[in-house]
């Protein structure tokens, strides 16, 4: 009897579903290299070996920037509208937020980084791949709205692959409302420190990620406007390897700084205090 | 056509893209009574996908900008088929930051594919050039009236209609993203392109029902391009009687009710 090809992917795939190896072991997706999950966790989820930085998520994040146990979410049980009716939507949503224990592509609310006070907004790519749809934009809106009333300096971060297009043209408008309440909250003379991370494009970038007083970024995050593959569809010709990073937008002028995820807490702290009770009034 | 007499989205996807379709120059040189045209954005160049500068509308002086596809293959290589660069929508902003200066109202007509996707417009910044657009216009102490009158793609067409009235001609589209795209992004399959216009909901009509925009321009049966006399007409009696109504309001007042204009949609 001769082993086929086909059996053996038969038996291989049987092999890992019945001994589905708990995720103690990830691979960097930069060097490849295999690193073990509690060294990744202990360097802020950045690769040990060539200081890649993983896609984290709203929780992590949280971990990471506020003062333990400071953060107050804010209600997210914004009904969700299929405005365009396409198909399989909502339950694709519904599975999501199952699976990812998460509301949405993104989590607002308030904490504190070394004591003083913010309104925070994480988006998070591992939903729809931190998508902005209606809800999106409204309880971003509403973070700001909170923060403009409160008087409270601002904090999103982003990550995302822009305007949700399961949501049509609704999605494009969350663009115009989220700029809308920030040139508000601006005219109050409010300080809003949007940081960049991996990835930023689209919608997201064309709007809130670049109207911060401070932009901030991660290393190496990849951030532009238009999609690789649209570029390279418009253009027909190969393109260079990175001209979309935190990086090559520093050259040529577009974010205040880059910073490390490890030193990211103390930076906003002492942008934050900077701002506090000033002297010239 | 249906019984009403109405186009279906995908056939209103092509007239909106029709060469013949009038574009933003034809409505500028025949609904103003003067126009002087302006160029550069004072910091990399002048984007040809934008016309715009200051004209005279019945007795109202108003700054207009509009962006323009061309009409023929050459003048469509020249204006960019109406793809904005960073450029472009910088000049468009000073162009306001100008009119508001000088306390004049501005129009503007959208019809772009949308914002144009290269590695230099990536470098001189197009997420930074809309975002800024979008969050200064916000802002802008005068009346602003939009009027798309071909294609609205996306973030490019969004730079350019931060209003307090959109007015949509009944042929023209307004998407987040070209019925080609969709289809090739969710379904993975390019020839299902009428399909997607029809379920995008991107049609006048869906936009008002949407209350995105305020009026719905009708045309001339088969399109604008049919008598333009008359849609330059309706065009113009619609932007007079907008500003008759937006130039009473006060400056805080006018800005309150842009913002809620935006800020309902997707409560």
């Amino acid at each position: 009897m001769t082993f086929k090809d086909n059996d053996k992917k038969k038996y291989k795939f049987k092999y890992e579903v019945e001994h589905k190896i708990p995720n103690i072991w990830e691979q960097c997706r930069n060097c490849k290299k295999i690193i073990y999950y509690r060294t990744l966790a202990d360097n802020y989820k950045v690769c040990p070996y060539c200081g890649y930085h993983f896609r984290i998520t709203a929780k992590e994040r949280i971990a990471m920037i506020l003062d333990p146990n400071s953060f107050e979410k804010f209600d997210d049980q914004i009904f969700q509208v299929n405005y365009i009716e396409f198909e399989g939507y909502l339950e694709k949503i519904e599975m999501l937020q199952e699976k990812l224990d998460t509301t949405e592509a993104v989590i607002t609310g308030e904490g504190r980084i070394n004591g003083e006070s913010v309104i925070i907004c994480i988006m998070q790519s591992q939903f729809m791949m931190g998508s902005m749809g209606a809800v999106v934009g409204e309880k971003i809106t509403l973070a700001v709205e909170c923060a403009n009333l409160k008087k409270l300096p601002l904090l999103i971060f982003t990550a995302s692959g822009g305007a949700r297009m399961q949501e049509g043209v609704i999605s494009l408008m969350q663009m115009a409302k989220i700029s809308g309440a920030l040139n508000q909250f601006s005219q109050n003379n409010q300080l809003y420190i949007s940081v960049i991370t991996d990835p930023t494009t689209g919608g997201v970038t064309a709007s809130f990620a670049m109207q911060g007083d401070i932009i901030l970024s991660e290393p190496n995050a990849l951030v532009g406007f238009a999609g690789k593959r649209v570029i390279k569809q418009t253009l027909n010709k190969d393109l260079p390897k990175e001209f979309q990073t935190s990086e090559v937008l520093l050259e040529h002028g577009f974010i205040d700084k880059i910073v490390h995820r490890k030193e990211l807490k103390i930076v906003l702290s002492k942008i934050l205090s900077m701002h506090g009770s000033v002297k010239y009034e | 056509m249906n019984e009403n007499n109405e186009f279906s989205a995908w056939n209103k996807v092509k007239l909106a893209r029709l060469l013949e379709r009038p574009k933003a120059d034809e409505y500028i040189y025949n609904i103003l009574d003067d126009f002087i045209e302006f160029h550069g954005d004072r910091c990399f160049g002048d984007d040809k996908s934008i016309i715009a500068g200051i004209g005279v509308l019945n007795d109202i002086k108003v700054t207009v900008i509009g962006q323009l596809k061309g009409k023929t293959l050459e003048e469509n290589i020249v204006r960019n088929f109406g793809m904005t660069k960073p450029e472009g929508f910088r000049k468009a902003l000073r162009l306001m930051k100008q009119a508001e200066k000088f306390n004049r109202p501005i129009i503007c007509f959208v019809d772009t594919p949308g914002a144009f996707c290269d590695i230099d417009a990536e470098k001189r910044g197009q997420g930074e050039a809309i975002a800024r657009n979008l969050i200064e216009i916000m802002g802008i102490k005068v009346p602003i009236v939009s009027v798309v009158i071909g294609e609205g793609g996306s973030g490019g067409a969004l730079a350019l209609s931060i209003a307090d009235k959109i007015f949509m001609l009944e042929n023209s589209i307004y998407s987040v993203i070209s019925p080609e795209g969709f289809a090739s992004i969710l379904w993975k399959d390019i020839k299902r392109i009428k399909e997607a216009a029809e379920v995008m909901k991107i049609t006048a009509n869906d936009l008002y029902g949407f209350n995105i925009i305020d009026t719905v321009v009708k045309e001339p049966l088969g399109g604008a391009q049919n008598s333009k006399k008359n849609i330059f007409k309706e065009v113009k009696n619609l932007l007079v009687s907008a500003f008759d109504e937006l130039c009473i309001i006060d400056k805080e007042q006018l800005l309150k009710s842009r913002y809620e204009k935006y800020r309902i949609v997707g409560k």
